[in-house]
């Protein structure tokens, strides 16, 4: 019975090859054309001088040499990293409360829901717009503005990101808190914990794989942030330095790549690539170790 | 004793629901700001943000009007733009996505291996890595337009989608496609009137998922498409400020208030949907 089982599936496997080009070959088609081609072919032009892709020249790492070199690059990772880890823990900590709040059974939890999740859905740029006017408004009372000052533009930012990721890591944070037993949370109670000692031993240990999740998506979420950067501030205030370069105090990794691109340097496209190519490899690293963790996690359990 | 027990929980709650409703009233001010703002006189948006549009600062429905002109370029036309190439994005999406993901995960050979792990690896890739040489393929394969643009899509977005599918087909049991290998179906019509009904719900997730990226996307279309014809309406909203030195706010918050009215009553409608499929992609890796 079993082999008879095996080998008709066998059948239904070659059967289903001989519709492979049908099955396979439109995806293959754009996958090659939207990302495995660029891809390669961005990595090798990282180690290229080019103005356009038809005349790149091998330069091996010095493309490399010259992103490190660039104050405006290293400025733009510090200000991520701070921007990213800042975002992270504030966003983290109000979204879990007000899916503790939204768990309690009280009145009125899915209007709050529907409400915190909404501008999830509004594009980066039209979010940026929308708070580039408020932001102005207020600030205009003591006559400037969020592009004056790259403290206002951080925590103008910080503000925006907030309002717009709250709702979605609630969301997470709602499933995991869920499906914490009620047995467990009872067991708790007929002990004697108290409210507090009941959420710090019993509640968040239970929900550490939503915990690990949201603490990794916002984090690869600040990293790679463009649109509300563009948007908001284009990396205004500007500072010449010395030397004559210009450093956008309020410009991320992503802004950064992109204006690199944008360019007028003979070699500021191969340095741009390569910058490109140290940012796949920050947040790709971002992705396994947050991969790693969750099987790792997945196994002890 | 255990009354009022009861009686301070209940009102414990309350106090929740009141400090909830107040936040709520936090966080529909900015969008109620650009509706205020839309109907007000471009003078005023800067200096009385926060005021009703009365009186003197009234301008009716002039920057809804003056909007359809603004920043050179028809906003109807990028409206038009952005529907065809969501739509079309999502739909090549969903169909070939799913009809790749069954037979990568039905057929057990090497190539759908590779294939399978070059899009879980495609996921983490941010999308400055390829921008550039994306953009150049795009430019020199013709896919510069509205209508070839989908094309891209499918190409960089075809990670997430496929593997969002190969987690639901391969929880759906063989024994069903069996049955219809039995009755004569071919691989074509197992897939088609057997296969593609029960992927129903991961169809939903995944296109509400590529619609919302699509929909907002900035950075594919604005390097890919030719923006001094083509744009849609991230690129028109993000020009209206490029193409002047000042720019009218007023007509900008009219054209930013139209552009999310269809959004809001997209959620509203399908609210359900839209959270489950939004959670579900954030689960990937």
């Amino acid at each position: 019975m079993k082999t008879k089982k095996i080998s008709n599936s066998n059948s239904i496997q070659r059967a289903t090859r001989m519709w492979s080009p049908l099955f396979l070959g439109p995806v293959v088609a754009a996958f090659c054309i939207g990302f495995v081609w660029p891809f390669i072919q961005g990595i090798w032009l990282s180690l290229c001088r080019f103005k356009l892709v038809s005349d790149a020249k091998f330069i091996g790492f010095d493309n490399y040499i010259k992103a490190f070199q660039d104050a405006s690059f290293t400025h733009a990772f510090w200000y991520t990293a701070l921007f990213a880890v800042t975002s992270l823990v504030i966003i983290n900590v109000l979204a879990f409360i007000v899916a503790y709040i939204l768990t309690q059974s009280i009145r009125g939890s899915n209007l709050f829901r529907t409400v915190f999740f909404m501008p999830n859905l509004i594009g980066g740029i039209v979010l940026g717009y929308i708070w580039s006017m408020i932001f102005d408004g207020i600030l205009s009372r003591w006559s400037t503005s969020i592009l004056m000052d790259s403290k206002f533009g951080f925590w103008g930012l910080i503000i925006l990101m907030c309002w717009q990721q709250v709702g979605y890591m609630m969301i997470i944070y709602i499933a995991g808190l869920q499906n914490v037993p009620g047995e467990m949370l009872e067991a708790a109670r007929i002990d004697g914990a108290t409210r507090m000692e009941t959420l710090f031993k019993v509640t968040i240990p239970n929900v550490m794989p939503s915990i690990t999740i949201c603490v990794f998506l916002s984090l690869t979420n600040g990293f790679k942030l463009f649109d509300q950067n563009l948007a908001l501030t284009a990396g205004q205030p500007f500072i010449i330095q010395p030397d004559g370069t210009t450093i956008r105090t309020t410009e991320m990794l992503a802004l950064n790549i992109f204006n690199t691109f944008n360019g007028t340097g003979s070699a500021s496209q191969g340095i741009a690539q390569a910058k490109a190519v140290i940012f796949f490899i920050l947040v790709a690293g971002m992705g396994l170790a947050q991969l790693a963790y969750t099987r790792n996690k997945e196994v002890q359990q | 004793m255990n009354k009022k027990r009861l009686s301070a929980e209940q009102r414990r709650k309350n106090t929740l629901s009141a400090i909830l409703a107040v936040i709520c009233v936090i966080y529909v001010f900015p969008v109620l700001m650009v509706v205020v703002n839309s109907f007000k006189l471009n003078t005023f948006v800067k200096t009385d943000t926060f005021a009703l549009p009365t009186g003197e600062m009234y301008a009716g429905l002039d920057n809804f009007i003056k909007g359809m002109t603004f920043g050179n370029y028809p906003f109807v036309k990028s409206v038009l733009y952005s529907v065809v190439i969501t739509l079309m994005s999502a739909f090549l999406i969903l169909l070939f996505t799913s009809m790749a993901a069954w037979y990568i995960a039905r057929v057990n050979s090497l190539f759908c291996k590779v294939l399978y792990f070059l899009c879980v690896f495609s996921m983490v890739i941010p999308f400055q890595m390829v921008m550039y040489t994306l953009s150049k393929t795009a430019d020199k394969l013709k896919l510069n337009t509205p209508w070839t643009i989908p094309i891209v899509y499918l190409g960089f977005g075809a990670g997430l989608a496929i593997f969002m599918f190969v987690g639901f087909v391969k929880s759906i049991p063989l024994e069903i496609e069996e049955a219809a290998a039995i009755d004569g179906c071919g691989p074509l019509r197992t897939y088609f009137s057997v296969v593609l009904p029960m992927l129903k719900p991961t169809m939903i997730s995944v296109g509400i998922l590529e619609i919302m990226w699509v929909w907002n996307d900035y950075l594919l279309p604005v390097l890919v498409l030719d923006i001094n014809e083509y744009r849609t309406i991230p690129i028109h909203i993000q020009y209206l400020k490029g193409s002047y030195g000042t720019v009218d706010l007023g007509a900008t918050m009219a054209l930013i208030l139209l552009s999310i009215i269809p959004v809001i009553v997209f959620y509203l409608t399908c609210q359900k949907h839209i959270i489950k499929g939004v959670a579900a992609g954030a689960v990937k890796g």
